[in-house]
């Protein structure tokens, strides 16, 4: 696998297809791989493809000083790739200024990987590799939440409370996010202030309130921010729970179609009313 | 007016309810209750905006931030919107938001959702009275205050 992905990279970057390539590095002492950019063709040897490159390397594309390196090339996996769609959709990436390089994933070794349905990458210019993409029913990709809704309200708050507790407001879940691109968040407007900036519970339920629904029915759970949180808090279930109300609801799953219309944006005359008095 | 004002002023609980409003249908809906001396709680505060479409969601919960005991949204009927679609929009939104909010712990009866077109002062009225009832029976909402106050 990694051989392929390397060769594949260097003729990329000989011929002159991309100035850049996105990839996974190994650092000497740190156990996870890390973000490379490769910009000369004898360097691939930098590449590696293991089952710790779960960072979602999207996010990346849309850094300033990424892009100002030229044409990329990036090397995803079958979940990651689905973050690639919904920015195309929302156009913020330009496909064909760019070349998807899809690696076969057998799983990271995370517990979203046990409900993986996209272990095989479907959009991708360049596919490496071979991996089966078995059905998950969406019962088996919510059982996470499920149990977790299985608690009466108050133990949800109860439980709400003492995680974001511990939110020191780092931001890293919001600048992990491939999704998540405002140039100016809603958080750092200040005239006036939108939100309570302060790392108080308030404060607190305020963000994680704004950051899950800004990412309602677009997420496309790669969990970038539930392993960036320095204090551990489980982000998944927010995204999660928007996630199940849009596929329940709407029969929409973020990034597994191009042409599919987005939940919010759109609209129907025949969406279910019966909240509404 | 705090919450503790209030409730010696009437000797008991009364909650305190905010009603984000559209400006061409619920808000008219309400003037014209006000007209027709159509009696209903005082409980209410209103706020005016110019659509459903533009209620954003942070507003429901600034409201709970600020000691609101329950929410009350309410705009025009599907069809009737000013702006052609702007509820529709936000019936996808309540839709998703709803789901968030029992997530997180948030009681459901503290946030309604109404169409109240401008010629529904009675509508209006019966709603209000309706939600001032059943939030008055549900007491204050202390698991956001404490959340505030932490």
């Amino acid at each position: 696998m990694l051989q392929p992905l390397r060769e594949t990279c260097r003729r990329l970057l000989e011929d002159g297809t991309v100035q850049v390539v996105i990839g996974y590095g190994q650092a000497v002492r740190a156990v996870e791989p890390y973000p490379v950019f490769i910009t000369d063709p004898d360097e691939v040897g930098q590449l590696v493809w293991n089952e710790q490159c779960r960072t979602n390397l999207v996010k990346y594309l849309l850094r300033k000083e990424i892009r100002a390196l030229g044409k990329p090339a990036i090397v995803v996996k079958g979940c990651d790739e689905r973050a690639l769609v919904v920015l195309e959709q929302e156009s913020q990436l330009d496909r064909s200024q760019m070349v998807v390089i899809g690696v076969a994933c057998d799983g990271m070794a995370e517990p979203r990987c046990e409900v993986c349905d996209a272990h095989q990458p479907r959009f991708a210019d360049v596919t490496i590799g071979q991996a089966d993409n078995q059905d998950q029913p969406a019962e088996r990709r919510y059982a996470h939440l499920r149990q977790f809704l299985e608690q009466p309200l108050a133990s949800r708050m109860a439980y709400w409370k003492t995680e974001l507790e511990r939110c020191v407001k780092c931001y890293a879940c919001r600048q992990a996010c491939p999704l998540c691109y405002c140039e100016r968040c809603i958080v750092d407007k200040n005239r006036p202030t939108c939100l309570d900036t302060s790392a108080t519970l308030k404060g607190n339920f305020a963000w994680h309130i704004v950051r899950a629904f800004h990412l309602a029915s677009r997420c496309v759970g790669c969990d970038q921010c539930s392993r960036v949180c320095p204090e551990g808090i489980d982000l998944r279930l927010l995204n999660l729970s928007l996630a199940r109300a849009a596929e329940a609801d709407f029969g929409y799953r973020a990034g597994t179609a191009r042409e599919a219309e987005p939940v919010l944006g759109h609209y129907s005359q025949q969406d279910q009313e019966d909240f509404i008095r | 007016m705090t919450a503790a004002a209030s409730d010696t002023a009437t000797g008991g609980f009364e909650p305190k309810i905010v009603a984000y409003v559209c400006n061409w249908c619920t808000y008219l809906g309400a003037d014209l209750a006000g007209t027709n001396r159509l009696e209903y709680p005082a409980n209410v505060r209103i706020i005016r905006l110019p659509c459903t479409g533009r209620i954003d969601f942070n507003l429901i919960v600034k409201a709970f931030e600020i000691g609101a005991d329950a929410v009350v949204v309410s705009g025009c009927h599907p069809g009737d919107c000013h702006y052609t679609s702007g509820n529709y929009h936000a019936r996808r939104r309540w839709m998703l938001f709803r789901e968030l909010l029992g997530t997180l712990g948030i009681e459901s009866q503290r946030v309604h959702f109404a169409w109240i077109s401008a010629a529904e002062g009675k509508k209006f009225q019966q709603v209000i009275s309706e939600i001032t009832a059943q939030i008055r029976a549900l007491g204050p909402y202390r698991a956001y205050r404490e959340i505030c106050e932490a």
